[in-house]
């Protein structure tokens, strides 16, 4: 990772006034957005702008056409081009042709996509931008730090400042009377200026018309009050029909800033009178800049499904400690990421891809059902191909591709930790490695795995059998869980096996973009899985249940390899994870626990993929209450801890404060126990615990009902 | 449905009324200006952009009213304090207003004044976005106006703040005499 790009990163943790602002943001969005969607199935919503959207990505060139036409039948003029140097030329033109010296803006990504403010300003022409936020980053000369709200990274004290400035004269910090004096300055540029330049959030092919949406009632002045206005759209914003608008309007505020409506909406058709009674002078610019070629690569797509609403910022537990800046100058954030990409260049995601931690959380809120976290993995794959892995981590995975090695590696492990090693935890580590254990203890690697010390448990003969994919953690950090996990199946009439072949789930590999990797380990363990006859295959490791479940079969098809996808499915569809086959046994009457416990408050951490990929949040619940315990929820209980795998490592800045924020959030509920059952998320959370000396114990669900069995 | 319009359009902000005559109605409107300043000099005065409601009353009257006009100009709506116009649709799951907004007299009093006074026909609620797009198509409405409330920002510190380029305050009159009943 690049240097500066780190360096901005510290920058943005350690800006109080910025986290503090997103947190707060972040926080009270859950709530509001909730709130808004009351009584509405957002499902059904989100399915359908889906649909209208995927099929307006499948026919941009004869929407754009007929966009055109009817715009310019009902007497607006059309210019449509795939270039961006075109659309500022056109613009100037315009401009130019008209003598216009002022312009006002309402807020357009579009024109902050292609720059351009500073081109019509150095041609002589005063560009004024007239949302509240965007003139306060106009004035800062500074970039927006988020879609919808651009200059939330800045105080009011901050916006004091330069409205003094402006104005020449000393202001006070009271937000209503800077509002006062934005709406007082602002009023004579609107009256003066020869031109209105906006975005639009919505165009409808079948009728031409441009939708536009603010909060402040500045769009409306900027349509109305010069004599020319100029909309700047992406070809991403068309829509077939009319009547669609109200469905992309019932979800875009909502999932916007929680409002069921913003305060304006205006839907153009065509020029309307001025007040001096001539027409005006209606300019619709429809840009590709590389949409269509988006709209044509299979996976990229369903990107433009996005309706702009940015609520994948506001969810995202990185964005709300880093904010936009962090992203680049334009598209911030998980689509903003995916945007860069396409729009900029692939080589300018190379650091912002790997601020996701691919918790999903994006995925559950995005209205026009993007897979975010899935494309951002996709821009990764591209990456490491186009330019390879870095030697680190190339060296690493040739280890991890050889199963052997990479064991052997990890029991030498267990030995040379051993000088930092105190009871169960790594707590410091020497040099560049420090920061791995800042705010954190990392587990000591196991003196004997768990694949070793499988040979000495007991098991009764049994009928029924399952084979157990234990995952590097369980196998090499907690083996513990996996003996946990054997006396449970045990009970319920299920003897485990363990393949002694099975190796590293791909996982790692994969999150940083080296499928081939991932696709070694999964063809490993394919047939390590299948060579047992064996009811289920169960893994108490969320990640790996998913890499088991979903991921081998998408890595094969990522990669065009469909030999091994056959049986690739015939190993997902015997997986099942550890909860799930708990839940299932104890319904059928199997398994038992101890009736009459009362264990005491418990709190549980959903681990990101057991709940937003596998879909399991109630089950380990429901046993937990079944064994005695009396949970108490905690806030945002689904929040990532901030693991994320090797994430941890790459980013520790990032991800200590987030599970700082975990650990405060497991605290508040009192409980003595906290659940989870993953157990990376165990590493990361027992850890955080440990170096911050509260008394919760953190474990994994197996563990907590191997206890309670009923004899 | 006026029930549910009065509570969403509460919740942001907006001053809702519902007289059953035109002459009440307009009984309100004065007595409104005049409490809340009206003037015949910059800043004080009222706009009225025309509209169907000023047929059905004694115009006369309202003529005498010192700082009432209904020459509608961008340079008299650039220092109005108050503007005021018919809307004809609300919109009840939303609390929004909507108005064919073709006539730029009807968007300058709505968007440059401090106070925007909007009447309504009570017939004119519809239950919600789709209903209205289904009674207004683009062919016949070069700009179709949707108001849901003051203009608002919380663009500094995400401080919800009314007021910024438009109007303050937004005062909606339901006249069932307009529009018949519901």
């Amino acid at each position: 990772m690049d240097n500066a790009f780190k360096e901005s990163i510290n920058k943005a943790v350690n800006n109080a006034n910025l986290t503090g602002a997103l947190g707060k943001f972040s926080e009270a969005y859950k709530v509001n957005r909730a709130k808004a969607y009351e009584g509405i199935d957002f499902e059904e919503l989100r399915g359908r702008i889906a649909e209208l959207k995927s099929y307006a990505a499948s026919h941009l060139e004869e929407l754009s056409t007929q966009f055109t036409q009817n715009a310019e039948a009902s007497g607006a003029k059309v210019f449509r081009t795939n270039d961006p140097a075109k659309v500022r030329e056109y613009i100037l033109k315009v401009a130019q042709e008209n003598n216009v010296r002022t312009v006002v803006k309402s807020k357009s990504m579009a024109t902050e996509e292609i720059h351009l403010n500073p081109y019509l300003e150095k041609a002589g022409i005063e560009v004024g931008e007239t949302d509240l936020g965007e003139w306060i980053i106009q004035l800062a000369g500074q970039t927006p730090s988020h879609m919808v709200m651009p200059a939330i990274h800045m105080t009011r004290e901050e916006v004091s400042d330069l409205f003094s400035k402006e104005v020449n004269e000393r202001l006070s910090s009271d937000i209503p009377r800077l509002v006062k004096v934005a709406r007082d300055e602002l009023r004579p540029r609107f009256l003066e200026a020869e031109m209105g330049i906006s975005g639009g959030n919505i165009a409808v092919a079948e009728t031409g018309s441009i939708v536009l949406m603010t909060n402040e009632g500045n769009a409306r002045l900027v349509t109305s009050l010069p004599k020319i206005h100029i909309a700047l759209v992406g070809i991403e914003k068309l829509i077939a029909n009319y009547a669609d608008v109200a469905t992309i309007l019932k979800a875009l505020p909502r999932s916007a800033t929680a409002q069921l409506l913003t305060s304006y909406v205006s839907i153009i058709t065509g020029p309307t009178p001025n007040s001096d009674g001539s027409m005006k002078d209606l300019h619709i610019i429809l840009m590709d800049n590389r949409r269509s070629e988006m709209a044509a690569d299979p996976k990229f797509k369903q990107a433009l499904q996005c309706i702009r609403c940015a609520s994948c910022l506001n969810v995202c537990p990185i964005f709300r400690l880093v904010g936009g800046h962090v992203f680049g100058k334009v598209y911030t954030g998980g689509i903003g990421t995916i945007l860069t990409a396409w729009f900029d260049e692939l080589k300018k995601s190379e650091d912002i891809q790997g601020l996701c931690i691919q918790c999903g959380a994006c995925k559950d809120v995005c209205p026009g059902k993007i897979d975010i976290p899935e494309l951002i993995m996709e821009i990764r794959r591209r990456l490491v191909k186009e330019e390879g892995l870095p030697l680190l981590q190339k060296a690493i995975y040739s280890v991890v591709n050889n199963r052997k090695l990479f064991h052997g590696m990890l029991r030498a492990a267990s030995i040379a930790g051993k000088p930092f090693t105190s009871g169960k935890f790594v707590r410091h580590l020497p040099m560049f490695l420090a920061d791995l254990t800042d705010g954190r203890s990392l587990p000591a690697i196991a003196s004997e795995p768990f694949r070793d010390r499988f040979a000495r448990i007991r098991q009764p003969k049994l009928k029924e059998r399952a084979a157990f994919y234990a995952g590097c953690l369980i196998d090499f950090a907690y083996p513990e869980m996996g003996e946990a996990l054997v006396k449970v199946l045990n009970r319920a009439g299920i003897e485990v096996v363990f393949p002694i072949e099975q190796t590293c789930c791909g996982a790692p590999a994969r999150y940083n973009g080296a499928y081939e990797v991932a696709a070694g380990n999964a063809v490993d363990n394919i047939k390590a899985l299948l060579a047992e006859e064996v009811s289920y295959v169960v893994s108490a490791c969320p990640t790996c249940t998913v890499a088991l479940d979903h991921e081998f079969i998408n890595t094969f098809e990522s990669l065009g390899e469909t030999e091994w996808i056959p049986k690739a499915r015939e190993l997902a569809a015997k997986t099942v994870d550890f909860s799930t086959l708990v839940k299932k046994l104890i319904d059928e009457g199997r398994l038992s626990l101890k009736d009459g416990q009362n264990l005491g408050k418990i709190t549980y951490h959903d681990s990101c993929h057991l709940k937003r990929t596998l879909k399991v949040s109630e089950q380990p619940r429901e046993l937990l209450q079944k064994a005695g315990y009396e949970l108490t929820e905690m806030f945002e209980c689904d929040s990532c801890c901030g693991m994320g795998g090797s994430y941890s490592l790459k980013l520790p800045e990032i991800s200590a404060p987030i599970l700082q924020r975990k650990l405060k959030n497991i605290k508040e509920t009192g409980a003595a126990v906290v659940a989870m059952d993953c157990p990376g998320c165990v590493m990361q959370i027992r850890g955080g615990f440990d170096q911050d000396g509260a008394e919760v114990k953190v474990h994994h669900t197996v563990e907590l009902l191997a206890e309670r069995l009923e004899e | 449905m006026y029930q549910q319009f009065k509570a969403k359009a509460e919740a942001v902000s907006s001053e809702v009324y519902r007289f059953v005559t035109n002459d009440a109605a307009l009984d309100f409107v004065i007595k409104f200006l005049h409490s809340e300043g009206l003037f015949d000099e910059p800043h004080s005065y009222a706009l009225w952009a025309d509209c169907q409601f000023l047929n059905g009353i004694d115009r006369q009257l309202l003529e005498r009213v010192a700082g009432l006009k209904f020459e509608v100009t961008r340079e008299l709506a650039a220092h109005a304090k108050f503007g005021i116009s018919q809307m004809e649709w609300a919109l009840a799951d939303t609390g929004s207003l909507a108005q064919n907004s073709t006539a730029i007299e009807q968007r300058l009093v709505s968007s440059l004044s401090t106070i925007h006074i909007a009447l309504v026909p009570t017939d004119g609620i519809l239950p919600d976005m789709p209903a209205l797009l289904s009674k207004v198509h683009p062919k016949d409405c070069a700009y179709l106006a949707m108001i849901t409330g003051p203009s608002r920002t919380a663009d500094i510190e995400r401080v919800l703040t009314i007021g910024v380029h438009g109007p303050e305050r937004l005062i909606i009159v339901f006249v069932d005499e307009l529009g018949g009943k519901i």
